[in-house]
């Protein structure tokens, strides 16, 4: 694809549109970079086994940042989302365990789909919380969801004492067994959370690419006002970017709490950091306004990659961390550079049409 | 050429500067006479903006020498050309929102005491000077976030002043002054014409130049096409230079006949944040066809009653009516439904998102049309994107580059294209022309023209007296908030606006001012 591309190049602007192309694509670039240097150096790296394990992890975090995806374009930032997935498996846990105590000496027991249906609401909810904190009484994105990540997972904590719910195998008379197909299970060879991460991603790219909705969510990062002048109901928009963030949450929620079959409130603690990194590894700018769906995904899958071949090597985790800051930082210079680029080509096109 | 009856404070030779791909200097000579009003005219991307930079030291030659007092000097940066003495007062604003006006004024130059502690008595009092010598009552303490845009240019020119600079160059000056603060600006230059400052006047309001020019200087494509001393110069003489043989004249009216009432305001109050009304009992209608233009100083109200009819002002009373019809939505999204459309004052701030595409900008506003259910039909969308850009003559390259790429009238355009995709009744103009070059000018006004004729309302904000009377079918006057003046194209003449304008105004125009200064 690269080659096609570099035949198009008018004469006069030399090699720049194949630069451009080439950082446009620097995320792909660097993941196939990962990729090929893990096949060498790490034993077992190509195996299906490990594909399948690395790609769960890949896409707890994918999850994560797609939500983060959508609220920085909007020139926010979320980070209670990690306490949102704690409170999230905590709640799952709870219904599989306890039910809910109507008071009458009675427990309403629910089934599978209810449980994750308002597991999902929860995640929602919260959300909401972060949307009318910023939208109606205009408290910054940033101490608002700090705000709302204490509370979150303050409340995970509240709900077992701190203890974790063991054994959420669930109960067939209730219809809630099954639970551990969520982070188990896998259907033509590929896991259901993966699935799952496919679904979300083409849901999320669609809504970004090709509804209204999406646009506003541009238009919003890229200047407030104008959006606004223009008609966009901003307040609505910012509100749906951070109930779909919470929604996110929601879901990595069940999928850990699936896959350990146990919810501990100390759960997703950080996991909103790395979903910070791997929006902007895929090219989000944090002061709003661009960012792609499929260059997150991306992202994420450098990181995810990136950690685990450097386990399988045997790296120390402290080396870990310090790498792992170093491509974030890279990655970000490189965006300048694109930005810069960018820039000034269409500049030309636009100098070349005699202003 | 130039009978040398003022000294030559600065001379470019043979300056050539080149961009990735664009020559915006081409081998152009110019000098700088002390003293003496310099004029730079030009079409916008005629190369006066580059050429000011380099002045300033903001960018450097490709090729070619700058020369301060006969010796060859290089600026590698702002502070080094204003070592030589020379200032600039920029055409974008580059004012710090969140500081007071005393400090931006003296932003980088703070008046210290030991170099450490700023010394804020002394900068309050000479920028408390400088608004007097300025005639304007902004208090050195006001946050200049506050300002409307005509008082923040008034600090940007004290910025300017306060270097005592030997050579000033001012990059459209007036953009946003009203002509009883152009009166001001123009004193304030005469003064310092008195004191041997050498002053370089960039502007786009041609019969202001031929005013207070000495010298004139007319670039065109990077190139000089016509210098000379001012005596004997005309409107047509400019043009002819600036633009080549094919002249353009703006608004030609094309006579046709007004249709049914498409707008009308009832008694529109908008209360100021300081007491008293910001927009004080406005009613006015407009027919089908119908341009109306409504001039006024800085401050008279006219762009928050613009706010008010979008929705902007949600403590603003009074009745709206679009087509017969009470307007009651409260949101912008519902009044862009109804038919109404603003092309806001400040593009960049308020018109465009920079960074988006062209196409993306254009369409923001009307999403809808090319939507079923949820789903965006991208095709259609660039169809109807490119029909609007070939109907407004815009010039692009791509609709996918950044509308930032753009000159200043293209971006004009891609907001008026936004407005129109609407499909709207009444179009609302705030300073259409603001910031835009004559021959992009002339089609705006073109375009103001024909969409009247195609039967649309037009409502229009302007500080410019020869705009408002060469554009308007009607002429509304509005001064404190409130109309002063109704006068019909055949009637209207330049005195009796002048003076409707300043009605409740002091002669010192200390009433203007604090009004100003109070608005939110």
């Amino acid at each position: 694809m690269t080659s096609n591309a570099a035949a198009v190049p008018t004469p006069g602007q030399g090699g720049q549109p194949l630069l451009l192309l080439l950082l446009k694509l620097r995320t792909f670039i660097a993941l196939i970079a990962v990729f090929a240097f893990f096949a060498f150096a790490a034993p077992n790296f190509l195996s299906t086994a490990n594909f399948v394990i690395m790609s769960k992890h890949v896409a707890l975090n994918a999850f994560l940042a797609i939500g983060m995806t959508f609220v920085i374009i909007t020139g926010g930032i979320d980070l209670s989302v990690g306490s949102i997935v704690g409170l999230c498996g905590m709640v799952a846990g709870w219904l599989i365990l306890n039910g809910v105590d109507l008071g009458i000496g009675y427990s309403l027991y629910f089934n599978l789909f209810e449980i994750i249906l308002i597991t999902l609401l929860v995640g929602i909810l919260f959300g909401a919380i972060n949307g009318v904190l910023i939208t109606r009484l205009n408290v910054a994105p940033f101490i608002a969801t700090l705000g709302t990540l204490y509370i979150a997972r303050g409340l995970a904590l509240l709900s077992s004492d701190g203890a974790t719910f063991p054994n959420l195998s669930g109960n067939p008379e209730y219809g809630s067994n099954g639970f551990y197909l969520l982070g188990a299970g896998s259907f033509l060879g590929i896991p259901i959370s993966i699935w799952i991460l496919i679904a979300v991603g083409l849901g999320a790219a669609y809504i970004a690419n090709r509804t209204p909705l999406g646009r506003h969510i541009y238009a919003v990062g890229g200047n407030e006002r104008a959006a606004a002048l223009s008609g966009v109901k901003v307040k609505r928009v910012k509100l749906f970017v951070y109930m779909f963030s919470g929604f996110c949450a929601a879901i990595v929620g069940l999928v850990i709490s699936s896959q350990l079959v146990a919810a501990h409130p100390a759960t997703g603690e950080t996991f909103e950091l790395n979903a910070i990194a791997a929006a902007v590894l895929g090219g989000t700018s944090m002061s709003g306004g661009r960012g792609r769906i499929g260059g997150t995904i991306v992202g994420a899958f450098v990181i995810g990659i990136l950690s685990d071949g450097l386990v399988m090597m045997g790296v120390s985790s402290f080396w870990q961390t310090v790498i792992k800051g170093l491509v974030i930082i890279a990655a970000v210079v490189v965006d300048q550079a694109q930005q810069r680029l960018q820039a000034r080509v269409a500049l030309q096109q636009q100098a070349a049409l005699g202003r | 050429m130039n009978a040398p009856r003022h000294e030559t404070g600065l001379s470019v030779r043979g300056a050539t500067k080149v961009y990735p791909g664009t020559l915006a200097l081409d081998a152009v000579d110019f000098d700088v006479h002390l003293g003496a009003v310099n004029v730079l005219v030009g079409e916008n991307g005629a190369g006066k903006s580059t050429l000011m930079k380099v002045i300033a030291g903001v960018e450097q030659l490709t090729s070619g020498e700058i020369l301060v007092d006969g010796t060859s000097v290089t600026f590698a940066d702002t502070r080094a050309a204003a070592r030589h003495g020379i200032g600039i007062v920029f055409q974008e604003l580059n004012l710090f929102p969140n500081m007071t006006v005393a400090e931006n004024i003296f932003i980088a130059r703070e008046k210290t005491r030991g170099r450490v502690d700023i010394d804020a008595d002394t900068q309050r009092k000479a920028a408390a000077e400088l608004m007097q010598r300025l005639e304007h009552d902004i208090s050195p303490d006001a946050l200049v976030g506050e300002l409307r845009i005509g008082e923040q240019q008034i600090v940007e020119i004290a910025k300017a002043l306060a270097q005592d600079a030997r050579i000033l160059i001012m990059d459209e000056p007036t953009s946003a002054l009203s002509a009883a603060e152009v009166e001001i600006l123009f004193r304030v230059i005469a003064d310092l014409k008195t004191r041997g400052v050498g002053i370089v006047y960039i502007s786009h309001r041609l019969e202001e130049l031929i005013r207070i020019g000495d010298y004139i200087t007319v670039l065109r494509d990077g190139r000089i096409t016509g210098s000379r001393g001012m005596g004997g110069v005309d409107v047509s003489w400019i043009v002819r230079n600036m633009i080549g043989e094919a002249s353009k004249d703006f608004a030609k009216v094309e006579a046709h006949d007004f249709g049914r009432e498409m707008f009308r305001a009832e008694d529109i109050c908008l209360p100021a944040k300081s007491g008293g009304l910001a927009v004080d009992h406005v009613s006015l209608s407009l027919r089908a066809g119908e341009i109306v233009g409504i001039y006024g100083l800085m401050g008279a109200g006219r762009s928050e009653f613009f706010e008010c009819i979008m929705a902007q002002h949600p403590h603003a009373t009074g009745t709206f009516h679009v087509d017969g019809e009470v307007l009651d939505e409260p949101d912008v999204a519902g009044r862009i439904d109804r038919g109404l459309a603003l092309i806001p004052e400040d593009r960049k701030a308020e018109g465009l998102v920079q960074i988006m595409a062209i196409r993306e900008n254009m369409s923001l506003s009307s999403l809808k049309t090319f939507t079923s259910g949820f789903h965006l039909s991208l095709r259609r969308e660039r169809d109807c994107v490119l029909s609007f850009v070939r109907d407004l003559a815009i010039k692009i390259a791509s609709p996918e580059n950044p509308v930032s790429s753009l000159s200043g009238g293209n971006q004009q355009k891609v907001v008026i294209g936004k407005a129109l995709m609407t499909q709207p009744k009444v179009l609302l103009m705030d300073e259409p022309s603001r910031g835009i070059d004559v021959g992009a000018k002339a089609e705006v006004f073109r375009t103001m023209r024909r969409l009247a004729a195609e039967g649309l309302g037009i409502l229009f904000v302007t500080s410019d007296l020869e705009e408002v009377m060469s554009l308007s079918d009607r002429i509304i006057v509005m001064s404190n908030g409130r109309i002063t003046g109704e006068f019909d194209q055949a009637d209207a003449s330049e005195e009796a606006i002048v003076a409707a304008s300043a009605v409740g105004h002091a002669p010192t125009s200390h009433d203007e001012i604090d009004k100003g200064e109070n608005r939110t």
